[in-house]
């Protein structure tokens, strides 16, 4: 049995102009102690599907599918029991600790609430876990910390803080839902280095959600790619870096800025926009940017296919050849 | 040859409560005609605010900004409205820079009021071409507002805005950081064709490098407002002289699986720019830094092959 297991998950939010379907049949698995880079631009719906997972979807978005947690199925049980299991089970590093972070509770406050209520440890057993957590973390004279407000620290060092808070009840998985893209480029590696470390020693499941193919391409074990609301591809990420399948996947990459390419190479753009949400194309979604596509694309979602001998799986009717 | 843009020892201030932070301290840039200089560095760093003030958007303490051999800053208001059509600027967000009230045939159109042209189908005549040129359908555009338009094709109409009078120099802040990577890529291949196209100029603010390493001819990194240094592009992405520079391009994420992140690479955030650090700004996070760092502050310095270092101790 895998710690996560998403079966089908569909989300439908509704606008003004009808249903919007964010996630669309999302299936993935995640075991225990690996790391996932769940990869796409804005609009894929990477985070409507972790804010499934998390049970934190916005009161109106119907879920459809299943969510299991260590065998349990989330969206089956009652609020009070979820809350519990949540707390220690998976934890969210969101995008802006500046807004995931209370503005007027002290860093100290928010760290031993979580440990309080969840552990039911006492107030000064909470402050010392919070302040062993702050340093483990890398936040400079703890203690200190500990009373400062959170506009009182850097964004880097927020975000730590973030961190430490949903490190505070030792979870099985963390969700990190664009923890860098907020923050400079020197600090978001120590971020990345910092979640890769705290991964590593707490032998944690971690789903690492990006737009950039760079910060997963070191740091995860898999790589699900998603467009349009749709795991498109899926595989080791060593085997879908060097063997792309989905044109989509090869496209995002080859649109990237080369570092060892010269000033002034034009970069092979994807042409057009996503579509519309609202109002999806009948076939695969890709398919009217993608230089590939023939009109049998059009025709219906290609579904994802089953895991190859490389545990790799796509979802394209006319996939890139297998490179030697 | 003489540079289209002579940047020459500005200072920027901004006062903070009773105090003062220096964004931009003593920085000179030349650009050339036709060339485009990136200018890099973390927020914070006063790249944006060294773009701005080109412009006169900001009004600096001292210094001069020669634009063609005049002095921007000794412009009376008059003279530097006019001269404002040969200088642009595109910004990051460009949802917000966009009028969201008023119809895009006439945000692109405004530029051209301003500067007198008081023929209204002439207007109209160069606000289609211009949206023609940056890949837009004027007929489907002109009457509709910018909520209309997604992030891509709104920067889209913020380059025919800064175009349609036909400007010698463009100031780009960070025009690609807030698009999609499938949009970033047309977007910075329309501003290489438009280069091309109209003979411009470009001082290309960001902070992504492998961004500024795609258009840029040279590059000036920046750090707590200083420029530490200066060199043609391959020049600094193969042998980066000033040790920030080296940080900042390990720092990169890599999309190559093989190249394995190296761990504590990058070490502390830069200290507050109300309070920077004596002598060498970066010494606090340097791992050559060393006594002399403290008193000394570097000035730039040339190297062979038109590199230019501010560092007591640069690498090689």
């Amino acid at each position: 049995m895998s710690l996560l297991e998403v079966e089908n998950i569909i989300v439908d939010l509704p606008t003004p102009r009808g249903m919007l379907r964010a996630v669309d049949g999302v299936d993935l698995t995640l075991e225990a102690g690996k790391t996932l880079g769940v990869v796409g631009e804005s609009g894929s719906g990477k985070t409507m599907l972790s804010r499934a997972i998390l049970q934190l979807l916005p009161r109106k978005a119907k879920l459809s599918g299943a969510i299991r947690f260590d065998g349990q199925d989330m969206t089956r049980i009652p609020a009070e029991t979820l809350r519990k299991l949540r707390a220690k089970s998976v934890a969210v590093v969101f995008q802006d600790p500046m807004t995931s972070l209370n503005p007027v509770l002290t860093i100290g406050t928010q760290l031993t609430e979580t440990m309080r209520e969840h552990l039911g440890v006492s107030q000064s057993e909470a402050i010392s876990r919070g302040i062993a957590l702050l340093a483990e973390v890398g936040i400079p004279s703890p203690e200190q910390r500990m009373g400062n407000y959170p506009h009182q620290l850097s964004g880097g060092m927020r975000q730590r803080v973030a961190i430490a808070i949903a490190l505070s009840c030792a979870p099985k998985l963390l969700i990190a839902d664009e923890p860098t893209t907020a923050l400079d480029v020197t600090v978001q590696a120590q971020i990345l280095d910092l979640l890769a470390r705290e991964q590593r020693s707490r032998h944690m499941a971690m789903m690492l959600i990006t737009h950039d193919l760079g910060v997963v391409a070191g740091r995860t074990d898999e790589v699900a790619v998603m467009y349009a609301g749709r795991v498109v591809e899926r595989a080791p990420t060593r085997e879908l870096f060097h063997h792309m399948r989905m044109p989509y996947t090869a496209a995002l990459l080859a649109a990237l800025p080369k570092l060892d390419a010269p000033p002034h190479t034009r970069l092979p753009a994807i042409g057009g926009r996503p579509p519309d949400p609202i109002n999806p194309p009948p076939g695969c979604a890709f398919a009217p940017r993608c230089i590939y596509a023939d009109p049998g694309c059009d025709n219906a979602k290609p579904p994802l296919s089953a895991p190859d001998a490389r545990s790799h799986q796509f979802a394209c009717i006319k996939p890139l050849p297998v490179a030697a | 040859m003489t540079a289209l843009l002579d940047i020459q020892n500005i200072v920027v201030e901004f006062p903070v409560g009773n105090r003062v932070v220096q964004a931009v301290t003593r920085v000179s840039l030349a650009v050339q005609r036709g060339e485009t200089l990136g200018l890099v560095g973390e927020s914070g760093c006063g790249k944006s605010t060294l773009g701005r003030a080109v412009l006169q958007l900001y009004q600096p303490q001292s210094g001069a900004v020669l634009f063609d051999g005049q002095d921007l800053t000794k412009l009376a208001p008059p003279a530097m409205r006019k001269m404002r059509q040969r200088l642009q600027m595109i910004f990051q967000d460009p949802i917000a820079s966009l009028n969201p009230r008023r119809r895009v045939g006439d945000i692109v159109a405004e530029p051209l009021i301003i500067a007198g042209v008081t023929d209204a189908a002439e207007r109209t005549r160069r606000v289609r071409a211009v949206l023609t040129e940056v890949g837009l359908d004027p007929d489907i555009t002109m009457a509709r507002l910018p909520h209309e338009f997604s992030g891509g094709q709104c920067q889209r109409i913020s380059i025919a805005r800064a175009l349609i009078l036909e400007p010698e120099l463009i100031v780009c802040d960070e025009p690609v950081s807030a698009l999609d990577v499938s949009i970033r890529a047309q977007i910075v291949n329309l501003l290489e064709d438009m280069k091309d196209r109209y003979g411009l100029t470009l001082l290309f603010i960001a902070h992504d490098l492998a961004v500024v390493k795609a258009v840029s001819d040279r590059v000036a990194v920046m750090y707590l407002g200083r420029i530490c240094e200066i060199a043609p592009t391959e020049t600094l992405f193969r042998t980066p002289a000033h040790p920030y520079t080296r940080l900042l391009l390990d720092a990169i994420p890599m999309p190559d699986p093989d190249i394995r992140p190296v761990e504590g690479v990058a070490v502390g955030e830069p200290p507050s720019p109300i309070a920077p650090p004596s002598g060498c700004r970066f010494r606090t996070r340097c791992p050559r830094a060393a006594d002399r760092c403290a008193v000394d502050m570097p000035e730039l310095t040339a190297l062979p092959g038109g590199q230019m270092v501010a560092c007591h101790f640069p690498l090689q």
